[in-house]
């Protein structure tokens, strides 16, 4: 509908919010500020997406809008503020569930318009990506949610055959993305099964993931999911081809993960411990 | 277009490596909880899933499908700058009285 350069232009602007944002948020006397500002950039992205294209579907944008809107700011409101952590693991999760269903969406339209087998097979590999990172991020931060909120238990749960469980995982979804990308040609498998069988392993990885995981720990593995979350919406941005989503994605990724490295250190703990401890090695001093 | 997409994504991951340093310890949830925010830019993801070049006009699982991810990126969003906001604001007023 309007001029491109004047869209790209508007989300130039947006991206420049966003890094002085996070900017500020990191110094004490300015961090209140800065997250005005990140979200002012965020306004200006989502009013330039308005007005970008010919929005065809407007009233159910409307819908979710709103919806989300009266949700997202109850909940913000409401909350304890000895609860805010767990709130803002659950924020996370839904923004992950938001880019597995950006992919999906984009997915559904290859079979709808019948396009699938002649889309490009990195296309294809990225919407695996996204399904998989947003998927993960999605149940991971539930558990994470649940472990702070004691509405699972916190400590951390394992059980045996932990590794090959996750060995098996890992293998399913390299599978699952062969099968949907490079060999799709050769084997006569329904794409769309594949699909929903490669979101419910992605759920199943980000439970995995967390549950082995300590309560103690939960601030550094929601960090890790917030890092996490910026990189399924940087790689939704590859599915759509879109530059702001690419961009902020990958500064909250990357921005996510020296955050999370930060914490470890301030708890003088190491990562690898963090996310390992739950495994093999230390079976025998599971605390509370 | 790809490749000019892969520079965009690695010149903004290295620029993220750099935001971040020295945070003070009380900063760490807020600036968590704020960037948490920035990764609802999903949304533009979700609108654009419903508009223009990317809606099948009519076709009931693409409408689910973007409805959906529009209501679940806007709770990221909004719920997320509002919280991060409500934890500054006490971050503040509780820091006026030990200035350091």
């Amino acid at each position: 509908m309007m001029n491109e350069t004047v869209i790209n232009g508007l989300y130039i602007v947006s991206a420049i919010f966003f890094v002085f944002g996070l900017k500020m948020l990191g110094k004490a006397e300015q961090a209140r500020k800065g997250n005005l500002i990140s979200a002012i950039g965020m306004l200006i992205a989502i009013v330039t997406a308005l007005i970008s294209q010919s929005v065809l579907e407007w009233q159910w944008i409307a819908v979710g809008m709103i919806a989300g809107s009266i949700v997202g700011a109850l909940a913000a409101r409401l909350v304890a503020m000895t609860a805010m952590p767990e709130m803002v693991a659950l924020f996370n999760g839904f923004g992950g569930a938001a880019s597995l269903l950006v992919g999906w969406s984009e997915y559904h339209r290859y079979t709808v318009t019948n396009t699938y087998m002649e889309a490009n097979v990195l296309s294809l590999l990225i919407i695996i990506l996204t399904i998989v990172i947003g998927g993960a991020t999605f149940t991971g931060s539930i558990v994470a949610w649940g472990k702070l909120s004691e509405k699972i238990p916190s400590k951390a749960i394992q059980y045996p055959g932990q590794q090959f469980v996750n060995v098996l995982i890992a293998a399913s979804l390299i599978g699952a993305a062969m099968l949907f990308g490079p060999l799709r040609e050769s084997l006569n498998v329904d794409s769309y099964i594949l699909v929903i069988v490669t979101i419910v392993i992605a759920c199943i990885l980000g439970i995995t993931f967390v549950i082995p995981i300590g309560g103690g720990d939960m601030p550094v593995v929601i960090s890790l999911l917030n890092s996490f979350s910026g990189m399924a919406a940087c790689a939704a941005g590859f599915v759509i081809s879109n530059n702001v989503l690419i961009v902020a994605g990958a500064l909250v990724g990357s921005s996510g993960i020296i955050l999370t490295n930060i914490m470890c250190k301030s708890m003088n703990r190491k990562l690898t411990n963090v996310l390992f401890s739950g495994f093999g090695a230390t079976k025998a001093s599971t605390g509370g | 277009m790809g490749m000019m997409l892969v520079f965009v994504l690695i010149l903004a991951s290295f620029l993220g490596f750099e935001l971040i340093s020295k945070v003070p310890a009380q900063l760490h949830t807020p600036l968590m909880s704020g960037s948490n925010a920035i990764s609802g830019i999903t949304v533009v993801g979700a609108i654009l899933s419903l508009s223009g070049a990317f809606v099948i006009e009519g076709e009931v699982m693409t409408i689910i499908l973007g409805t959906l991810s529009v209501f679940f990126a806007t709770i990221n969003v909004v719920g997320g700058y509002m919280v991060t906001d409500r934890m500054l604001s006490m971050f503040n007023t509780g820091k006026k009285g030990d200035q350091s």
